[in-house]
């Protein structure tokens, strides 16, 4: 039971003290790795907060509006595409980069309008729909470069003087991280966000409430969208070129289990599900047949039976497999996944230190 | 007297199932009309056609003089409707004070930049929260919600689940309120205390009751008229004595052979 505490107390942006600790060296740690690390250390922790950036955008949709949506692959390409064709256009990076989140919102307007009419499994094939569309397109038409995708202009923004391109583009990335988590934690405690959370809870309740179904549900979409497609947009940079093959379905599916890994409705939760799906992605993308030799143990017999029953370009999509399998675990053991798994363990250590 | 919400013969049907027949009543302010009949009378469809839900066939509805049948259910919330429903429709993954939080969104502006940019309690987005959450503490205070404010609402008591249901409600300030069977299920001291509360209600803010609700004895303490319901048709409207006494209410409860 609690007591009547200062309203002003469940605005501040921390709940708790060592939170606020943890953050701030989170912070500080972040701001000094270009001193301290090379560039495939920031590259990874870029790879990463890009996909912090889309989990959270996601979150929005499915987590806290408790929609469906396949087809986030899609405002992942158009952020892309976007950012790559304004820069070469001539537009300075960050109106690039605003203007291309921008653009995918309005797609993700525009995908929210019949998503209004589709609940589950309908929604689900519009959506998939829509991202299978859009690849689809992009890899067809030759405005959009064909097959090998346009060429991505050289990053050549400057926030710190004297940083080189790969750490001025970590920092870009970092930051717009760190703002997007500010922007939907904010979100998330006002009335659009609460009424986001209704909608999924009641949507009956939340129309007799006020809360215009219509428009909030499209709004969800558009503001997932926008975020999905700024973590695009930063993705192009990141990777140096835009390959249209890059965005199918399997990222979608990418994307949607980080939010279910990580935690459906929860900020936290988000961050989680990117850090841990962006590790195993880049440990796993690669894999060869040789690797499995090196396993401990079992390492030759798996190679072996390997060798037998796959080729040698199916394991390339190994991860797959390993993520499926995350997946039904989570479902069937810790549906609010990682964040559920920190809050019990929270739970166990509350008399720890703080 | 010149009804605030007025229902003027309205009729729907399900497939072939007619589930309403013309049901005409009508509430001023100020007053608690009681909307009475056996399961599957029909009562919760006036409610659903009166909030948007269904939009009757037959009929119009009409709050202080405006026609409302037809519109969506957030534009008749606009109109100073608001309700409860017979199976809770709390968000019960959200805490006490943001269900009543929610219930105030009408009355508040903030869009997706003011939201995202809140930052401490300065920007207008946080001052706009705490203001209402000013309104909001007043009716958590008023039911008596202190030692659930931060709980979140779906694991709390079926009783208190009303309540705040109850408080979702008023935070909207409506000038109708709608409950769909508010004492269903609770114990003697909480249908004491709702009685109360719903007393207050109307003496406090001249709110327009209309109330579904089995219990005769709560009917009868607050209900100043009584509209009797069963397969959709009106079959009896007066005071609560006049119509607990009624030949047509007594055989639509006790069935035609208990009457014959
Ligand atoms: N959405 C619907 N679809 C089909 N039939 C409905 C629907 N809503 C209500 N009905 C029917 O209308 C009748 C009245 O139901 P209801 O208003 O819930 O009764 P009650 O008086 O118990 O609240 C019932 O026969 C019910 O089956
Ligand atoms: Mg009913």
């Amino acid at each position: 039971m609690d007591m009547k505490r200062s309203y002003y107390e469940d605005l501040r942006l921390f709940d708790t003290l060592p939170l606020s600790l943890w953050l701030g060296v989170a912070v500080l740690a972040l701001a000094a790795a270009p001193a301290v690390f090379g560039n495939y250390p920031l590259y990874v922790i870029g790879y990463i907060a890009i996909n912090v950036i889309v989990a959270l955008g996601l979150n929005v949709l499915v987590g806290y509006t408790g929609q469906i949506s396949l087809g986030h692959a899609g405002f992942f390409a158009i952020g892309a595409y976007a950012v790559t064709m304004l820069a070469n256009a001539g537009l300075p990076i960050l109106p690039a980069l605003l203007l291309a989140g921008l653009i995918a919102a309005a797609f993700g307007f525009l995908l929210g309008l019949p998503a209004l009419r589709l609940e589950g499994p309908y929604l689900a094939v519009v959506t998939l729909g829509f991202g299978l569309t859009v690849e689809t397109i992009f890899a067809k038409a030759a405005f959009f470069g064909g097959a090998t995708g346009p060429a991505v202009p050289a990053f050549d923004l400057v926030l710190v003087p004297g940083f080189s391109r790969e750490q001025n583009l970590y920092l870009l990335i970092v930051a717009t991280a760190g703002l997007s988590l500010l922007a939907v934690r904010n979100l998330m405690h006002t009335r659009v966000g609460r009424a986001f959370v209704a909608i999924r809870d009641s949507d009956i309740a939340a129309s007799c409430a006020g809360v215009d179904l219509t428009y909030y549900k499209t709004l969800a979409f558009a503001v997932s969208a926008f975020f999905t497609g700024l973590g695009g947009g930063l993705f192009a940079f990141h990777l140096g070129q835009v390959d249209p093959t890059t965005f199918n379905l399997m990222l979608s599916i990418l994307f949607l289990a980080m939010v279910v890994i990580g935690g459906v409705g929860s900020i936290l939760g988000s961050v989680l599900g990117a850090v841990v799906i962006s590790l195993l992605n880049l440990k796993l993308k690669g894999l060869k047949m040789a690797d499995f030799e090196q396993l401990p143990l079992i390492g030759h017999e798996l190679a072996g039976f390997l060798g037998r029953n796959f080729m040698e370009t199916g394991m390339a999509n190994i991860q797959f497999i390993v993520y499926g399998t995350i997946l039904v675990l989570i479902m069937l053991f810790e549906p609010l996944g990682l964040y559920g798994i920190w809050i019990r363990t929270k739970r166990y250590w509350r008399t720890w230190p703080f | 007297m010149s009804a605030l919400l007025e229902i003027d013969q309205i009729g729907i049907s399900f497939g072939g199932v007619k589930a309403l027949l013309g049901v005409s009543l009508a509430v001023a302010r100020g007053e608690v009309v009681a909307l009475i009949g056996p399961n599957g009378a029909g009562k919760t469809t006036v409610f659903n056609c009166i909030s948007g839900l269904y939009h009757p066939q037959q009929g119009r509805i009409v709050v202080d003089g405006r026609e409302i049948q037809g519109l969506r259910p957030h534009r008749v919330a606009q109109l100073g409707i608001a309700r409860t429903f017979q199976n809770i429709e709390l968000f019960k993954h959200m805490s006490t004070v943001d269900n009543l939080l929610l219930g105030r969104h009408l009355h508040m502006r903030s869009g997706v930049l003011a939201g995202m940019a809140l930052l401490g309690p300065y920007l207008p987005a946080a001052r706009e929260e705490l203001r209402h959450r000013t309104r909001v503490e007043e009716i958590i205070d008023f039911l008596d919600l202190q030692a659930v404010r931060g709980e979140r609402v779906g694991n709390l008591p079926y009783g208190t689940q009303k309540v705040v249901e109850l408080g979702r409600a008023l935070a909207m300030e409506p000038r109708v309120l709608l409950l769909d069977e508010p004492a269903a299920g609770m114990n003697l001291e909480e249908k004491q205390d709702l009685r109360i509360w719903i007393q207050d209600i109307v003496a406090l803010f001249g709110v327009a009751i209309l109330l579904i609700e089995h219990d005769m004895q709560f009917v009868g303490d607050l209900a100043q008229r009584v509209v009797a319901l069963n397969y959709g048709e009106c079959i009896a409207a007066g005071t609560p004595a006049e119509v607990r006494a009624h030949p047509e209410v007594l055989k639509a409860y006790l069935g035609a052979e208990a009457v014959a």
